[in-house]
């Protein structure tokens, strides 16, 4: 993906892979989200535990997890739909129900939100009137949308994929500098997914900063800069995708190295395991390169192997209940 | 980028009310209910030669059949009017709205200007319907009973109101179209509350159709307990207008 390699993917350096906005903050140097220890209960339930998040202008992340992560509730609150249990949710430095009145930042939600007895293009004139735009941009958003050919169509007589197309028509109206994307393909077939993401990804190019929930891992990993892993409330990992991925599993690297000691490679940095099979070892390991680099350069090691889990893999170590996560 | 600027009046504009209300006359039920079938009753009704023939104040009794029809049309569209919310609830196009500068103030204001047109439309569609079908009223009392029968019908949109609030229902009109007419009933608009029998005439000035009722035919019959009507609908709209006041609150508190 173009947009991932130059601009921003090479800043997070290390493993400890957290955003630092600090490093690079461009424009106005002003935030396009600030959370700070939010926390959002409903009753007994925490939804959201305690979420630290910085989110600079331009980037497109995704706010991954399975259901139940507070994934939506993080967006409601974002979007001023809820406010916080405890801690402050800024966006564009701006309490979030005043940026969304602004229209600095709109969404896509999942269901719902449309009235099935006005037409395609009333629906987006509604929004037009309500921002104070004028009708020219009523045709502008359709178009972006996808949607100018069925603007006298009733919402009712839409499918999925178009109503979802309106809802982005809707978004895009205020022309926001943040939009937010609350599980936008729901319900949508593979063909349609991808038209959507086409939309989505054509129009971030102008620089638009987006923010996506989804459980889809793929959608995740093909189209965003930066992965929010949520679990439980909580952000259990930050940064790409290749780093989220690296940070659950690690990496695998498999050699031929005949007589090899068990031991001695345990002792290289960043090895998590070793299994020696005969003449093959199996090396886990966070930093691969690494153990690589001292195989390679140290033991007589060949037919080196390096391979990396998926996304999935990392989602579920992750996302897993296990006793370790809850702990902090 | 655009300079970003709060619309005026927290959104409330004719170009919402316009859109609002294309939308509104889509609903070929929400006609059907609010302006072809008060006509439909009145011309069963009140048409006959007997209702022709007997006078009523300086009208006839048709004239006097005719303002209660319009009374309820006025009722049934503003009372529909009101109970918009709960399909916009139902629908998710509520939590939609909050995504817009709209405020929620405004967007009631919206639903109560639109139910007041609603039945302005159906007050004059009655009225057209009277006037080529028998009904004899004096010139004064088809203007004042056409604005009393639609100024009143506001406590029917504080009803609908609250009760689009408090019924999460997709179909409110389905609760609220019996639920009227048996108010009707009750509150003298079908059948004279003298009509009645002692008990029902005495409760009857208790539910909320009889004020309106009374109050917009004074002008045709000049007699009627008037400051008991004007109590009642004062009475009502407070009470309709708190309790979706109350439920407004909360869900604009929650969502």
């Amino acid at each position: 993906m173009a947009r991932c390699g130059g601009r921003r993917c090479a800043e997070h350096g290390g493993m400890t892979v957290v955003a630092r906005p600090e490093a690079v903050t461009r424009g106005s140097g002003r935030l396009a989200v600030e959370l700070d220890g939010v926390v959002k209960r409903f009753g007994a339930v925490t939804a959201v535990d305690g979420i630290d998040l910085r989110i600079r202008p331009g980037e497109v992340v995704a706010l991954l997890g399975p259901n139940g992560a507070g994934k939506t509730s993080t967006v409601d609150m974002l979007l001023g739909l809820s406010s916080p249990s405890a801690g402050t949710a800024r966006v564009y430095g701006r309490p979030p129900r005043e940026a969304v009145a602004l229209g600095l930042v709109s969404a896509v939600m999942q269901t719902g939100g449309l009235l099935k007895d006005y037409t395609v293009e009333e629906t987006v004139r509604l929004t037009a009137v309500l921002f104070g735009r004028d009708r020219a941009e009523v045709g502008r958003v359709l178009e972006r949308a996808g949607i100018a050919d069925i603007g006298s169509r009733l919402v009712g007589k839409c499918s999925g994929g178009q109503q979802q197309r309106l809802r982005f028509a809707m978004a895009l109206l205020p022309d926001p500098e943040l939009l937010i994307l609350d599980e936008p393909t729901t319900g949508m077939d593979v063909g349609g997914r991808r038209d959507f993401w086409t939309s989505i990804r054509e129009d971030a190019r102008s620089g638009r900063t987006v923010i996506f929930a989804t459980h889809y891992l793929e959608e995740a990993d093909a189209y965003a800069d930066r992965v929010v892993l949520m679990r439980r409330g909580r952000v259990v990992a930050d940064g790409t995708a290749a780093q989220v991925k690296a940070l659950a599993s690690g990496r695998t690297l498999r050699a031929t190295l005949p007589g090899a000691s068990e031991a001695a490679l345990l002792a290289l940095p960043g090895v998590d395991s070793v299994e020696v099979r005969g003449d093959s070892v199996l090396v886990r390991a966070r930093d691969t390169d690494e153990v690589a680099r001292q195989l390679l350069t140290r033991t007589a090691a060949r037919d080196l192997e390096i391979t990396s889990r998926n996304l999935e893999d990392a989602f579920l170590t992750l996302t897993a209940d296990e006793t370790r996560g809850s702990a902090r | 980028m655009t300079a970003r600027n709060l619309p005026r009046f927290g959104g409330f504009s004719a170009g919402m009310i316009g859109l609002e209300l294309r939308r509104m006359l889509r609903n070929r039920r929400t006609v059907v209910f609010t302006l072809v079938m008060p006509a439909v009753f009145f011309l069963l009704f009140g048409t006959g030669s007997g209702a022709r023939a007997e006078r009523v104040g300086g009208g006839n009794v048709t004239g006097y059949i005719l303002v209660s029809m319009a009374v309820y049309g006025a009722m049934l569209a503003t009372t529909s009017g009101g109970a918009m919310v709960s399909i916009e609830r139902a629908a998710g196009w509520s939590r939609q709205l909050r995504l817009t500068p709209l405020r929620p103030a405004a967007y009631v204001a919206v639903k109560l200007v639109l139910a007041m047109v609603i039945g302005a439309v159906s007050v004059v569609v009655a009225f057209a319907v009277g006037a080529v079908s028998g009904a004899q009223l004096p010139a004064r009392a088809w203007v004042l009973c056409g604005l009393l029968a639609w100024v009143c019908a506001l406590v029917f949109a504080a009803f609908g109101l609250f009760m689009g609030y408090l019924l999460p229902s997709e179909n409110v009109m389905q609760i609220l179209g019996p639920a009227l007419a048996v108010l009707s009933f009750a509150g003298g608009l079908f059948v004279p509350v003298d009509q009645l029998g002692h008990t029902f005439a005495a409760i009857a000035r208790f539910t909320p159709v009889y004020g309106v009722g009374e109050i917009a035919r004074y002008p045709l019959t000049g007699d009627g307990n008037l400051p008991v009507a004007v109590l009642n609908v004062v009475a009502w709209t407070a009470l309709f207008a708190a309790g979706a006041m109350w439920r407004f609150r909360r869900d604009t508190a929650r969502v």
